[in-house]
């Protein structure tokens, strides 16, 4: 699973910080080789979370933007749907609470 | 996959939260985003039973979503598939799942709402989606889910 990995949930949320970065750039802050960053790298490609691109011998990684921001949109969306109705709900269940408390039940 | 999970604590019973949830006379009373009325609502609470729900927001826009109950267990839990009459505020199909726990004042409600991807989407975004939903939910809890994305 290609969150599943710290590492590759730091190289993300490096990528979210600064856009775009250099693959020794996200290899720095961790203590394991290049290839292995090639590796983590490899994975969230595949997943579709970056995309890689090189320019002479510097290959930038790079954030895939639109998946992150439809997700976004969606847990927004609903959010704001769910937190109106949810609220109304806990109203409506605590008026019939009271009710049925009155009647003895 | 996304989902949204919301908790809430409700001071009242399992059983009245759970009929607040499931029979018509219910929903009429809460569902949609605003204040606007429930237009027409109508459930039959049991395992494979539909619900239809149409209603009014106060920009006077109406929508209408319906589904099946695909799981129903008083008063514990239920769970219904959900879509959007005419798709156009999502188009696909999603899954509403609602547990209730009883709790000293009265029950604590785990809401969840989850996407479903149709399988050529899935696939591409199952490996990603299912662990970086942790990340995107997190930006919710936090209450500023915006600042991060925009930044970008």
């Amino acid at each position: 699973m290609a969150l599943a990995d710290p590492t590759r949930r730091a190289i993300l949320a490096h990528l979210e910080r600064s856009d775009s970065a250099s693959i020794s750039e996200l290899a720095e802050p961790f203590t394991i080789r290049l290839p292995a960053v090639m590796k983590h790298l490899g994975v969230l490609a595949n997943a579709g979370l970056v995309t890689r691109s090189k320019s002479g011998r510097t290959v930038t990684v790079r954030l895939r933007a639109q998946p992150m921001r439809e997700a976004v949109e969606w847990l927004q969306r609903y959010e704001r749907f769910w937190s109106g109705s949810l609220d109304r709900l806990a109203a409506y269940a605590e008026s019939k609470e009271a009710e049925a408390r009155r009647k003895g039940r | 996959m996304t989902s949204l999970t919301l908790i809430r604590r409700i001071r009242a019973r399992p059983q009245i939260v759970f009929d607040a949830v499931t029979t018509a006379e219910g929903i009429a009373q809460w569902w949609g985003p605003d204040a606007g009325p429930v237009l027409v609502a109508e459930a039959d609470p049991r395992v494979g039973g539909r619900y239809r729900v149409r209603f009014r927001m106060l920009d006077s826009t109406e929508h209408e979503t319906s589904g099946e109950f695909l799981e129903i267990v008083r008063p514990e839990r239920v769970v219904m598939s959900w879509r959007w009459k005419g798709g156009v505020e999502d188009p696909g199909e999603s899954r509403v799942e609602i547990t209730l726990k009883a709790v000293t004042e009265g029950t604590e409600l785990t809401f969840v709402h989850s996407q479903l991807h149709d399988e050529n989407t899935r696939r591409s975004h199952e490996q990603g989606w299912t662990g970086s939903l942790d990340k995107l939910e997190s930006h919710f809890a936090s209450g500023n889910p915006r600042e991060d994305i925009d930044s970008r």
